[in-house]
């Protein structure tokens, strides 16, 4: 589905990827594992087009994405829900989700897919009127996810969903993408707490310093001593 | 004349000054949010749009023909502006956009001088726009009315837009994070393009309204009302729309206040005035009457 073939990205003279290459497949949950500023961001920043890599190319279903604007990546199907969580903080909860949508011209699916996204968020239904920048932390990041799902995407990229939150919400955010593998949904997903990424992913990259360093099967990493021993703390 | 009635004059031309104001703060106000853009030449379009409707009127149209037609042209002026001039340097720094924008100004400013003249040219107003009414021993000049409530109605419909509609909305979310706005995947060329035209189609409304008050058109005309509504802008918060909307109003009153308060020979000192307070103002809340928070938005 997403072929990234050994792409380079800069930051003006500095190589943050020094040719990074990675799959998707349909229905897999995959996820990019490594420390601060291994490049783990700036991958999926290159997918949705906000970056341009130098080198190298991505392909999703046969197509180069490397040459689109970030919208028309998201038109062939990719949302990226961003570090940091990025909402409107001065649009309301409504507005955010309608953002999200912004392409669809389906009102019926949209509707469904909103109630859908309030099954996985009920939270979110309670706050619809208020302004994005007075939830809390855990949230706003359940308004994020479920402003990039309102996109219906048939790749969803989550960078670091769990950072800066208490670990009751950091499970409640992880049982939702379990949620969304179970109903066939294929996620790329960028984890500092590599424990839990593993816990739930098909296969994981291990990102270290711009270049993939280990590649394998979710459980195989858990066990693979490099990886106990740099990420999983211990 | 009573107080009352004095009172009454003066609130009825700061209402309708501070409505100018409004109408050209929006325009800066609605492409700073999105751009980081201190768009000086947006002056400039009060005096395209006022060109424009004179020609077409010396040329022989109606004037709600002309006056439609102006605005028109306003708004595409505007975004040829963004498009040729704006677009190229996007996402260079804030001091490079600004110096881009005086040259747009100087550009604009010199083409008229060469093609029109540097002269002054008396603007034939249409009646309903230079009748004055007594009421007592009060009097209203009709533009200042139609000035007033054509700004409410455009208000009005400018909230609908940015709450109601795609567009609006989106306009909304790209001056709160611009990267975020693309993720959502809309077409931020789209947005800032409209984004121009609907701030420059509101300048040629100012432009048609001022012209109508003062009875004349120069190339130069926008030089005055842009430095205003940029104060106005500032005052309200820089980049939020009800900021701009707000600061226009509040400029308006402290202007007209000004001149009723200060003695005839202090009125040279108006404007310095309103800048001394706009300073005072941004040391008290450096984020605007209307910006008590931290982050943009219109």
């Amino acid at each position: 589905m997403l072929h990234v073939d050994n792409i380079e990205v800069f930051y003006g003279g500095i190589r943050a990827l020094k040719g990074v290459s990675l799959t998707v497949q349909e229905g897999e949950l995959v996820t990019l594992i490594g420390s601060n500023g291994a490049g783990k961001t700036t991958t999926l920043n290159a997918i949705a087009g906000l970056l341009r890599p130098k080198q190298g190319a991505i392909i999703y279903n046969g197509e180069p994405l490397h040459k689109l604007s970030p919208f028309q990546i998201v038109e062939r199907g990719i949302a990226l829900c961003p570090e940091g969580r990025r909402i409107f903080a001065g649009l309301t909860v409504d507005e955010n989700l309608r953002m999200g949508a912004i392409q669809r011209r389906d009102r019926d699916g949209v509707e469904r897919d909103r109630e859908w996204v309030f099954s996985l968020f009920p939270v979110l239904k309670e706050r619809l009127r208020q302004l994005g920048g007075t939830l809390s932390g855990g949230e706003q990041q359940m308004l994020a996810i479920g402003r990039a799902l309102m996109s219906r995407p048939r790749l969803l990229l989550l960078d670091e969903p769990s950072l800066g939150l208490a670990p009751v919400l950091v499970q409640t955010i992880f049982d939702v993408l379990v949620q969304l593998k179970e109903q066939g949904s294929t996620i790329l997903l960028v984890e500092q707490n590599a424990h839990l990424a593993l816990e739930i992913a098909d296969r994981g990259y291990v990102l270290e310093t711009g270049r993939i360093i280990l590649e394998d099967e979710a459980a195989k990493l858990r066990t693979n001593e490099q990886v106990a021993k740099s990420y999983l703390g211990g | 004349m009573s107080f009352v009635e004095y009172g009454t004059q003066q609130f009825i031309n700061a209402l309708s000054i501070g409505s100018l104001y409004a109408l050209m703060a929006i325009g800066l106000a609605m492409v700073f949010g999105i751009l980081r853009l201190i768009n000086f030449a947006h002056g400039d379009l009060m005096m395209v749009a006022s060109y424009a409707a004179l020609f077409m009127l010396i040329a022989g149209l109606p004037f709600p023909v002309v006056a439609a037609l102006a605005v028109i042209v306003a708004a595409l002026a505007g975004m040829l502006m963004e498009r040729t001039a704006y677009r190229p340097i996007r996402g260079a720094p804030d001091v490079a956009m600004l110096l881009t924008s005086f040259a747009v100004t100087i550009i604009l400013e010199n083409s008229a001088v060469l093609t029109v003249g540097s002269r002054s040219r008396a603007f034939p107003v249409p009646e309903f726009l230079s009748t004055v009414y007594h009421f007592g021993n009060l009097t209203v000049a009709s533009v200042n009315v139609v000035a007033i409530i054509t700004t409410a109605i455009l208000l009005v419909l400018l909230t609908l837009f940015v709450t109601r509609t795609d567009m609006g909305v989106s306009m909304r979310a790209a001056a709160e994070d611009l990267v975020a706005a693309q993720l959502m995947g809309i077409n931020i060329n789209r947005v800032i393009a409209a984004a121009f035209a609907i701030g420059s189609a509101l300048a040629g409304v100012a432009g048609l309204l001022w012209t109508a008050k003062v009875g004349k058109v120069d190339p130069f005309m926008g030089f005055f009302p842009v430095l205003k509504a940029f104060v106005a802008a500032v005052i309200g918060g820089f980049g939020t729309i009800p900021g701009a909307v707000a600061g226009g109003y509040v400029l308006g009153f402290l202007e007209i206040s000004l001149q009723a308060i200060l003695p005839g020979q202090w009125s040279a000192y108006r404007d310095a005035l309103v800048f001394v307070i706009l300073i005072l103002v941004l040391l008290i809340r450096p984020n605007g009457i209307l910006g008590a928070r931290e982050r943009e938005e219109i």
